[in-house]
């Protein structure tokens, strides 16, 4: 009797076995799901951000996730107007120094008598740089990657890989404009590269942040070994970079620094506070596109 | 119900300006930055759908991204995160006891619960978040001591805000 029974539930299913097979496997796999729809859903979000992540700092593509967007930049903005009325004194004394240093260049109060400072008017006869004052809206130094957010954007002439400075020095690299705002990967970022070298004895290197997060400190490295560096010596920008030559990056502070490359390093005391950014000057090289054209030229022909 | 929503919605917005516009900036011997902003994340109430708690956390990090300039650094670190919350819940609250006190806070939990769970997920938030930040073994060392010094920081904000709000059980 027993036997009976169980032959019959034995063989009973075998019509619609098939099917039957299928609904159970798809109603363990919803089971499975739901059981752990939080690793389920970890997975893919986080697989989202890394994407969005990897994508934005390998490739440096358009992004309205940052602060040149419209939101967030008039957000920026609005703050900073108010932060400024509390730092105009600051604001103006820098001004009237910046107004008295280029008085100082003024034509009408030089003499006559030196061949080193007539070189400073060859730019007039043709001017290859020209500059876009902006005000800086939103900036960090405690980041190991740190932005500065400006107020002008495409609209008034910025272009991605333009360089920015300020009184003091160089501030760093334009990395997305939109219409309004722009981007600025700032000195004070791991990637950041300055082509570089010293001032007096024109020895050539490379300058980045240095990576202990100190926001008034830089390295320039791989400067050849037999360059002679002494304490004090300025670093500037050099004719490699997209810089002008010439423009102050700091003074060398330290000539035995912890890290840097396989040649002579040495540490360098920022010349700009980069806390303290109010405004910054766009640098417009007229003859940029055309460098950038023919060099790519010469890729193609190799 | 729609209490609670108000509730999370503006301390969604609160903690965010916060983030953006106070706490940017702030830093201690250049190595300690706090990032309370996942506050957000971890009071969401107990009951929260596992649906609702993965994009509201990745949200609240992209938010901060915005204004960070790091797109998918933070909400990389907030979504790790609420997996952990999920998991740390699951392992130490019973799903039966919160009929009254649906949402995991100081006053609700007491300080024992409320310190480890913030520590635990501090912890985790940061250590992803500076080393993806990074990413450079080279410079591990500097990392570390940015992951803990911050974390210190961040948790004692989580507890001062715990504290600010404290409110007494009714007996």
């Amino acid at each position: 009797m027993a036997n009976g029974e169980q032959l019959v539930v034995y063989h009973s299913p075998s019509i619609s076995h098939h099917s039957l097979l299928t609904t159970h496997h798809m109603r363990n796999l919803l089971i499975f799901i739901t059981k752990y729809s939080a690793f389920f859903l970890f997975l893919i979000f986080e697989g989202i951000a890394l994407f969005i992540f990897v994508n934005y700092n390998n490739f440096q593509r358009a992004s309205f996730i940052n602060t040149s967007n419209e939101v967030t930049g008039n957000l920026y903005r609005n703050i900073s107007n108010v932060n400024d009325y509390l730092k105009l004194k600051e604001i103006n004394d820098s001004l009237a120094r910046q107004n008295a240093l280029l008085r100082n260049q003024l034509m009408s109060s030089l003499y006559v008598d030196t061949a080193g400072r007539k070189k400073i008017n060859d730019t007039v006869y043709k001017q290859q740089y020209t500059y876009i004052e902006a005000r800086v809206i939103n900036n960090s130094v405690n980041k190991r990657m740190n932005y500065i957010t400006i107020n002008k954007g495409s609209l008034n002439g910025i272009a991605k890989g333009m360089g920015v400075i300020a009184d003091g020095g160089v501030v760093g690299i334009v990395m997305q404009a939109s219409p309004h705002f722009s981007v600025i990967r700032s000195l004070l970022h791991k990637d950041t590269r300055i082509s570089a070298m010293l001032a007096k004895s024109k020895e050539g290197g490379s300058f980045m942040w240095a990576e202990d997060m100190d926001p008034h400190k830089g390295l320039l490295y791989d400067v050849a070994n037999s360059a002679q560096p002494h304490l004090g010596d300025t670093v500037v920008t050099d004719q490699h970079s997209l810089f002008p030559i010439g423009i102050p990056l700091g003074r060398v502070s330290n000539l035995k620094p912890k890290t840097g490359g396989f040649f002579l390093n040495m540490e360098v005391k920022l010349s700009v506070d980069f806390s303290k950014l109010e405004y910054v000057y766009v640098i417009n090289n007229k003859f940029a596109q055309e460098q950038q054209g023919l060099e790519a030229l010469q890729k193609t022909d190799e | 119900m729609s209490r609670v929503l108000f509730a999370n919605f503006l301390r969604f917005i609160l903690l965010v300006f916060i983030q953006a516009f106070l706490l940017k900036n702030v830093t201690v011997y250049d190595l300690s930055v706090p990032y309370p902003y996942i506050l957000f994340v971890m009071l969401l109430p107990f009951e929260t759908p596992n649906i609702i708690l993965f994009p509201l956390a990745f949200l609240m990090g992209l938010s901060i991204d915005a204004f960070y300039d790091t797109p998918g650094l933070h909400a990389a670190a907030t979504v790790l995160i609420a997996f952990v919350r999920v998991l740390f819940i699951s392992i130490t609250v019973q799903k039966d006891g919160f009929d009254n006190e649906p949402e995991p806070t100081l006053s609700s939990m007491g300080f024992r619960w409320f310190f480890t769970y913030s520590l635990i997920i501090t912890l985790v938030h940061h250590f992803l978040l500076f080393n993806l930040e990074v990413f450079r073994l080279s410079e591990m060392e500097y990392t570390l001591t940015r992951f803990l010094m911050s974390s210190v920081f961040t948790v004692f904000l989580m507890l001062i805000t715990g504290l600010l709000f404290f409110r007494k059980k009714r007996a």
